[in-house]
């Protein structure tokens, strides 16, 4: 079951590749076509971690931005409809160009070094999926500078306050469908490649989780992404060609944008917490130097989670006025989800029990990830319950609940995969104290950012307001706080990865005692360009 | 170089720590004023109890493992990663936990639908950005107002020190009588708009071309404040709700007062004004529902597709251009029709005040001629 596997003809500290002696053959193109033509799996998930980071500095930038704005009562830095713009491009901009990249570089990395593959299936394919988010990217950035400025109408795109925006809308809209067919393509690319290509003996049930949560998430992608495309394509229509589908006045009804929306929303919460949870199940095993608890367990509650996630949208929507069967019947439903996601908590707690744990970096953000994302899994269940959530919906509280899946959550999953792999991509190990301090940090401010929240949405400060009655003053100001000391942090990780790769220590092949997949048992650090050319055999 | 920055921070907290006391610092719900928001109230206690007997539970167990087991103690790992017992445990526990849960709840769900048998019905409507108020039936009936910010713009933009329900107070309050069933029936005329009062549990939101409705009974009397929570647009955190809640014969006295006040405020259709008496009329009427867009220079708002009116040839050309704009609207934009919320002298005289504010000039509109566009 677990990933821990033994090749005999291929001893530790023996990367495979080198009995090749033909690796130049296969060499990249120098400079910055390398880039442009790679179709290597290591070469693209780089691109697509950069990517991402990019995309996560320019979204935290406007976060900032909303947090400045909103450290004071009264209007002082930006205009309401600016400040609109900005939660829009923030929300946008976080889950489709920051978090869905940076899981999909960890997928372009690691699957084929997991699964002992050489590269991923379709690897022209995979180029193209990385280099349609480029011009994604640009389109929702340049909505900023069209007349009348980047959409103001939150990252939902709710209907018909969509109609009423300028020409910064359609670049959304185009940038939304060209986002969603990289993550169509990225996910048929790692679909094929985890069920064709594994290496003999690498049995579905004995790869390590995080291909598991990968290929799970991958099904959602494929889905969940066309709903969206389907969604936003009908606010194109209604926008410039007649249409009435979200118009009552022609017969539609706004509230099917929101049924639409959310059946892809949903599933695209669990796209975006999947893959965390697989790179948290390889964490905390390596660092706590014993095999997951629960393998087959986790595999269920993953694909568990995964259909629950189709059957629960209506609960974004409580208060739009359904009939009363409708809200039971979610709440039900969304309830239900506590329990395969109650296994994954129990089941990380069990892995780490009477282990022999060391707190590396990569187990601090683990350890803070499963920590937070408890916090936000419990204030799901308060908000499943419907009561609670039509007094709670559209307030700060579900800001604070869903950062605190989406950091603390994806983030931080993110933040643990990095430290825990960057030794093995860059073949140099980071600095432990910075990292350590760099979570430390990371953990201390966004709490102080978004833990307060959860007052001020008890209290009633809706959501999206540029401005707010001084009642709600002192945690607005901590959270603003919180979010500047956020930001500078994320500014020593990127001197923490730059210094890595300039001038960081050589890394052995297994820096972490505990680690037993493929990556660290069968190849040195760093691999070379072209890894598994010929299949391992795992027995 | 950690320690400094965290004194310069913990000192920053404490300030403003210190200058949130002058106001009141809100963090937990608004005190229940319904039978409905006491239930809320009380169902989110029962769960944050269990939440934190089960969080206290979980995390016991991962920090003393943290503590008990590590490696730098000399603990050596078991292997165990299988228990079948364990595992059905704690999926099966969880489920009969979330069943006993869900037990109230549902006939908190039941009782939160069941706007039946109501006292008094009030259709409130959502407009980019105020809310319209229409008494539908019930004592009251007939009595229809706007409602919009009261808070004036210098204390928003900082050149006056900020009153105690800034954001939170408008011209028109919602009045309903103490102890009656309210029935609150809600539409949009542009953009989906979000009603709610906190201390009553009610929240509904209002969609364009759709009624939908929902309920509250105060049990006391009082000021109730809340604001819409669906973002419509530039101004959606500028469109508060207050609700006055009032004895019988408080109310009663208030419904006579409202009548009057309409019957007095009806403009008789057939006179004629003269342009002096129609700008200054429409400078109110734009300053209550024009300048939100338009601004008070008459500039306009790029952001809004809201033009400039400041020497507009179309505000300034024939009349019946300008009238049937006000009247009906622009598709696709937040011009909405005014046609329903203002009278026939309202829309001529804010139409003769723009036609003759920043520069323009051009004839007054009588009421008469805008009567004639209405279809």
């Amino acid at each position: 079951m677990s990933a821990v596997v033994h090749d005999h003809d291929h001893p530790h500290g023996h990367g495979h590749d080198h009995a090749h002696g033909h690796d130049h053959h296969h060499g990249p193109y120098g400079g910055v076509m390398r880039w442009v033509t790679t179709t290597n799996h290591k070469d693209i998930g780089t691109l697509y971690l950069w990517f991402s980071f990019i995309m996560f500095s320019i979204g935290g930038l406007m976060a900032v931005g909303i947090r400045l704005e909103l450290f004071s009562p009264g209007l002082q830095f930006v205009n309401p409809d600016f400040f609109n713009q900005l939660t829009t491009m923030h929300g946008l901009i976080m889950v489709f160009g920051a978090i869905m990249p940076v899981f999909v570089g960890f997928a372009n990395w690691q699957i084929p070094m997991m699964i002992g593959a050489p590269d991923m299936a379709f690897a022209r394919l995979n180029n193209w999926s990385f280099w349609l988010l480029p011009f994604a990217a640009t389109l929702l950035v340049l909505s900023f500078f069209m007349p009348g400025g980047a959409p103001g109408v939150g990252w939902t795109l709710y209907a018909p306050l969509t109609v009423q925006m300028g020409i910064g809308m359609d670049l959304t809209i185009f940038a939304v469908h060209i986002l969603g067919m990289s993550s169509i393509l990225g996910s048929i690319n790692i679909i094929t490649t985890i069920l064709n290509m594994r290496a003999p003996g690498m049995t579905l049930m004995r790869m390590p989780l995080f291909c598991w949560t990968w290929l799970i998430t991958a099904y959602l992608l494929v889905a969940a992404m066309p709903v969206l495309a389907g969604a936003v394509t009908m606010t194109l229509t209604d926008r410039h060609f007649g249409t009435t589908f979200f118009n009552a006045a022609g017969g539609g009804d706004p509230v099917l944008y929101q049924h639409i929306f959310w059946f892809f929303g949903h599933p695209e919460v669990y796209i975006i917490a999947l893959p965390g949870f697989g790179v948290i199940s390889q964490v905390i095993p390596a660092f706590s130097r014993k095999p997951l608890f629960g393998y087959a367990s986790m595999v269920y509650a993953t694909a568990a989670i995964a259909i629950i996630s189709f059957i629960v949208w209506a609960h974004h929507m409580y208060t739009v006025g359904m009939p009363v069967t409708g809200q039971l019947f979610f709440m039900y439903a969304t309830m239900l989800v506590a329990v395969p996601t109650g296994v994954k908590v129990f089941n990380w707690v069990a892995t780490m029990w009477k282990g022999s744990l060391t707190f590396e970096t990569p187990m601090l953000f683990a350890c803070g990830f499963l920590f937070m994302f408890t916090l936000g899994g419990f204030t799901g269940l308060v908000l499943s319950v419907v009561p609670i959530d039509i007094q709670m919906h559209d307030t700060y509280y579900v800001v604070a609940h869903f950062h605190y899946v989406m950091v603390a959550g994806a983030l931080f999953a993110a933040f643990a995969g990095i430290y825990f792999w960057l030794p093995k991509w860059t073949g140099r190990m980071y600095n432990e104290t910075l990292g350590q301090i760099h979570f430390w940090l990371t953990m201390i401010f966004f709490n102080m950012i978004f833990f307060v929240q959860h007052f001020l949405g008890l209290a009633g400060m809706p959501r999206r307001i540029p401005d707010y009655n001084p009642m709600f003053e002192t945690w607005n100001k901590i959270s603003s706080l919180g979010a500047f000391g956020m930001g500078l942090a994320q500014v020593l990780f990127l001197y923490i990865v730059v210094s890595t790769i300039r001038s960081g220590k050589p890394a052995p092949q297994k820096p972490w005692e505990g680690a037993d997949s493929l990556e660290w048992t069968h190849l040195p650090t760093p691999p070379p360009y072209h890894t598994f050319e010929t299949q391992p055999i795992i027995k | 170089m950690t320690g400094s920055r965290l004194v310069t921070l913990l000192a920053g907290i404490g300030l403003t720590a210190a200058s949130g006391a002058a106001h009141a610092i809100a963090w937990y719900f608004q005190t229940p004023a319904s039978k409905m928001a006491a239930e809320i109230d009380w169902l989110h206690q029962v769960l944050m109890w269990i939440i934190l007997v089960i969080f206290v539970g979980v995390f016991g167990f991962m920090f003393y493992a943290c503590y008990a087991h590590r490696k730098s103690i000399g603990h050596k790992a078991e292997q165990f990663h299988e228990n079948t017992t364990v595992e059905i445990l704690w999926t099966v526990i969880p489920a009969l936990i979330l069943v006993v849960i869900a037990w109230p709840v549902t006939k908190a769900v039941i009782a939160q639908k069941d706007t039946s048998a109501p006292d008094l019905t009030v259709k409130v409507t959502g407009y980019q950005w105020k809310w319209g108020y229409d008494y539908l039936k019930g004592e009251g009936e007939g009595i229809s107002f706007v409602s919009t910010l009261a808070t004036p713009r210098e204390q928003i933009d900082g050149h006056a020190p900020k009153g105690e329900h800034y954001l939170l107070e408008v011209d028109n309050e919602l009045v309903v009588p103490v102890g009656k069933k309210v029935r609150i029936l809600t539409t949009a005329a542009d953009v989906v708009h979000s009603w709610w009062v906190p201390a009553f549990g009610a929240k509904q939101d209002a969609i364009p071309g759709f009624i939908r409705d929902t309920w509250f009974r105060a049990e006391q009397e009082g000021t109730f404040r809340s604001q819409c929570v669906e973002l419509c647009g530039k101004e959606h955190g500028f469109m508060p709700i207050v609700v006055r809640v009032v004895s019988q014969p408080e109310y009663a006295k208030w419904v006579g007062e409202q009548k009057k006040v309409m019957a007095a405020a009806a403009d008789d259709p057939g006179k004629t004004w003269d342009a002096k008496e129609l700008v200054a009329r429409g400078e109110r009427v734009y300053a209550a529902n024009c300048v939100a867009c338009h601004q008070a220079s008459g500039q306009g708002s790029p952001a809004m597709k809201a033009p400039a009116l400041a020497g507009d040839k179309f505000v300034t050309g024939n009349k019946e251009g300008p009238i049937d704009t006000v009247l009906n609207g622009r598709p696709n934009t937040a011009m909405q029709a005014f046609g329903k919320q203002l009278s026939d002298t309202e829309i001529a005289a804010v139409i003769t005040y723009a036609r003759n504010s920043w520069g323009n000039k051009a004839a007054e509109v009588q009421p008469a001629e805008v009567k004639a566009r209405r279809k």
